[in-house]
């Protein structure tokens, strides 16, 4: 959870506005997470492709957690909870419809077109 | 009903009157929802992306189109340009409106050069014969980026904006809960961009 070591008198329904050490936080972890796997695939990634594109998303999901928490300052008790209940409700509906989205629509391909069946070697 | 009205005695046990909200109270929480839609909408447009990015019509791929050293410094662009926009915001906590305004025009100059960098990509890109119409791969790829290019360029609109409210009105409580919600609302753009560099640019040159 984010730091805050804000001192004004904030009465509940004010929004936290981080400190200048939490935002050093994330962008210091943000640099990171940008670095690697820039560096890993402009290096010419590994020899093992499934193993790169691994580390890609793995480092794109920690970074939109260090952003969640480091800049959009989002914690369990900001707006009573609300705010973290509304992101956990779209996340769950984001992953159904894409997850949803790629698995049907590849299998459309493989059913319709048999000779373009290599497509589900180049699905991320 | 009548365990109701036996409780309406000397002492009121509920509010008689509706409960008043400052001004303002609620706007947060709403402008999180908008955020929470916008997220669905760019969810659709990555799912379209997902579906459609093997479909190049015997047209140019990812790998011979994309410049990944472009996409890394645009990258680094809309970062600096977040953390810039967090040094504003600390400035606002502490009421300093000079150093507010300082902090949010560097902001701006950040989006401007990502914004520059995108549209030197598409009309490149375009320039190369490989426009929206090109193929399905290439009309995903400019709904999905130049969706996101287009928000940028509204938050920089909105930016200048109230960068010109502040300098006349001062550090009002109004004008720090609209700089607030473009906070959530620039974050939340540089948050999306995760998601296209890594699916898109990353991804397709892998």
């Amino acid at each position: 959870m984010a730091h805050s070591h804000n001192h004004h008198d904030d009465h509940g329904a004010h929004h936290d506005h981080g400190s200048f050490k939490s935002y050093m936080t994330g962008f210091v972890l943000a640099v990171i997470l940008t670095v690697i796997p820039f560096g890993v695939v402009m290096g010419g990634g590994f020899d093992s492709r499934v193993m790169t594109v691994g580390l890609v998303v793995l480092c794109a999901v920690a970074q939109v957690l260090v952003h969640m928490i480091y800049f959009l300052h989002m914690n369990s008790s900001a707006e009573e909870g609300w705010t973290l209940l509304s992101a956990i409700f779209t996340i769950v509906i984001v992953v159904i419809m894409i997850a949803g989205s790629l698995w049907v629509m590849f299998h459309l391909n493989t059913n319709m077109m048999p000779q373009m069946n290599h497509e589900l070697q180049v699905m991320p | 009903m009548s365990t109701i009205t036996e409780l309406k005695g000397p002492a009121a046990y509920w509010e008689t009157e509706p409960h008043h909200h400052p001004e303002g109270a609620s706007t947060n929480i709403g402008f999180w929802v908008y955020l929470m839609s916008d997220c669905l909408m760019f969810a659709v447009l990555f799912a379209t992306y997902g579906v459609l990015h093997g479909n190049l019509a015997a047209g140019p791929g990812p790998k011979d189109l994309f410049d990944l050293e472009l996409v890394a410094i645009n990258t680094a662009m809309l970062l600096f340009s977040s953390i810039t926009y967090g040094f504003a915001m600390l400035r606002m906590a502490k009421g300093d409106k000079a150093g507010t305004l300082k902090w949010l025009l560097i902001t701006l100059f950040f989006g401007l050069c990502f914004l520059a960098i995108e549209l030197y990509e598409f009309a490149h890109l375009i320039h190369e014969g490989a426009g929206p119409q090109r193929s399905a791969f290439l009309s995903a790829f400019f709904t999905l980026v130049g969706t996101h290019g287009l928000h940028v360029t509204f938050g920089s609109i909105w930016l200048i904006t109230l960068m010109v409210q502040v300098m006349k009105f001062g550090l009002t409580a109004a004008n720090q809960r609209r700089l607030m919600c473009l906070s959530l609302f620039w974050h939340f753009l540089d948050l999306i961009w995760i998601g296209v560099f890594t699916v898109v640019y990353l991804m397709g040159v892998i």
